[in-house]
């Protein structure tokens, strides 16, 4: 085992003491500063609500990241099928890509009736880039001996796409995804902020924007808090899952030699 | 069986790789095109295999029929396998793609593979397996739908001296027992005095054929002790010494 496994926990820690006792020793004010032992006792005050909010935003955030893997891997299709939809699809994935889902998220809120829907919209273009230009790549990268190898034995394009360049591009894809995962989390709260002002408040976005209001910052804190181990969780999951997928393929490595 | 007819090819960059080929290939043949680095000896193997196609001249295949697929298997220099298939499943794939299933196929996989040393490995990844235990599965996959003619590329430059010798016998082996046309590239005056019954010698730049010579007689015993390979050894040294520039 080794031992730096311990060093991001051990620092953390370290990082919580001197925050703890800089905000007594500085007799900082709670609504400005609270320290980590404040923000413990709000979680534990309220962590019904905090929980059924997180439940809230991860559904969206997870409906967001199946739509995305979804979306980007058919438009990849497409733009690895044909030269045509290639050209055709990449400069509107950029521009969705570099549009800030800040500024669409009112505009699909208003033409989206359905909350969850609209929310899960806007979530879903911000995670779905990733997986897009990463398959795309993966299924561009498919090695060239092997097509030809296919095309010598008179592969139909169906069976080069099934049998040669979608297995290629399962790393690819896999990586894409785990990269969406937590975007779609950091849209699913954006979303969350812009639908908030409207009136809907059952993500940890709307615990935040109240707690602000209400200057119960401890309680904030116990939010982002949350939110911030979701990610950490949604990344190694996924993480994990790409492991195991790769491993049972047998693609980690195609290096790799026997004696 | 298939012959390039005046054949000259040129790459977008202006590189002349074939320039007037000339070349027949007879039944059972196993022909060797032995050659510098760029002399066009892979581009030559790409147009017999129909994956390229020539700028002048033409490739005549059984005096005019195209090929049918799995008529012509082809070993790259790297075993290109799948990574995520197993011997088995890497050695089916032509079969798979010309519509067999692998319950009636298996029994002849495991054959193919116990002839050529991988007895037991038939559900290893090729990440599992050795260099030249994965040129082996490369071979095997290039051999089970029984092609006419095997085109290779160089498929043993990337192993040691050893595993290469073994390979080398092996091949010999099915090549004469399958009585199919082989056409090989190398770059080892060695290799192809070894395998070749017919050598064909390139030179670069633009890729020609320079001289052909017979192999060794095919029924003669150990080879690679023969005095005969190493007389043929020195006549190739002397052809391509000749037609190498001086420096």
């Amino acid at each position: 085992m080794k031992t730096e496994r311990w060093a991001p926990i051990l620092f953390g820690i370290f990082g919580l003491l001197i925050w703890q006792s800089a905000v007594i020793a500085l007799r900082v004010p709670v609504y400005v500063l609270p320290g980590p032992v404040a923000i413990i006792q709000a979680f534990f005050a309220d962590w019904r609500s905090l929980l059924l909010s997180l439940v809230a935003t991860l559904a969206i955030a997870a409906a967001s990241l199946l739509a995305a893997a979804m979306l980007g891997m058919m438009l990849a299709l497409a733009m690895a099928a044909s030269r045509w939809a290639r050209a055709a699809i990449q400069p509107w994935a950029v521009v969705l890509q570099v549009t800030p889902v800040v500024a669409l998220a009112p505009l699909i809120i208003i033409w989206v009736h359905q909350q969850f829907l609209a929310l899960v919209v806007c979530a879903t273009i911000v995670g779905f880039f990733p997986v897009l230009s990463n398959t795309a790549a993966g299924l561009a990268a498919t090695p060239p001996a092997l097509l030809d190898l296919f095309r010598l034995n008179g592969a139909s394009r169906r069976q080069i796409v099934f049998l040669l360049r979608l297995p290629s591009a399962l790393p690819y894809f896999l990586a894409g995804l785990r990269i969406a995962g937590t975007l779609a989390l950091v849209g699913a709260v954006v979303a969350e902020f812009v639908a908030s002002s409207g009136g809907f408040a059952s993500g940890l976005a709307g615990r935040i924007l109240e707690a602000g209001y209400r200057l119960e910052i401890p309680r904030m804190f116990a939010a982002l808090t949350l939110l911030a181990l979701a990610g950490i969780a949604i990344y190694a999951a996924l993480g994990a899952f790409e492991r195991t997928i790769l491993k049972r393929v047998g693609a980690v490595s195609s290096h790799h030699h026997a004696p | 069986m298939l012959s390039a007819q005046r054949v000259s090819r040129r790459f977008t960059d202006g590189t002349v790789a074939l320039d007037g080929v000339d070349l027949s290939i007879a039944d059972g043949a196993f022909v060797v095109l032995l050659g510098p680095s760029g002399c066009g000896k892979s581009t030559l193997l790409r147009l017999l295999a129909g994956l390229d196609q020539p700028d002048s001249g033409q490739i005549l295949w059984d005096e005019g029929a195209k090929p049918r697929p799995g008529e012509i298997g082809f070993v790259f220099q790297d075993a290109t396998l799948l990574p995520w298939a197993d011997a088995t499943d890497n050695v089916f794939l032509p079969l798979r793609l010309a519509g067999r299933s692998l319950s009636d196929c298996r029994a002849e996989i495991r054959s193919l593979l116990a002839k050529l040393g991988l007895a037991g490995f038939e559900h290893a990844k090729p990440a599992e397996l050795s260099g030249g235990m994965r040129m082996r599965v490369s071979i095997a996959r290039a051999m089970i739908a029984r092609p006419r003619l095997l085109l290779m590329d160089e498929p043993f430059a990337a192993l040691d001296e050893f595993t290469r010798h073994r390979l080398q016998d092996d091949l010999r082996a099915l090549w004469r027992e399958t009585g199919m046309t082989v056409v090989f590239v190398t770059h080892s005056i060695y290799e192809a005095a070894f395998l070749a019954s017919h050598l064909v010698i390139m030179t670069p730049r633009p890729g020609q054929i320079a001289t052909m010579r017979a192999g060794l007689d095919q029924t003669a015993g150990p080879r690679r002790t023969d005095p005969a390979m190493a007389a043929l050894i020195g006549a190739i040294t002397a052809d391509v010494t000749r037609m190498m520039p001086t420096s």
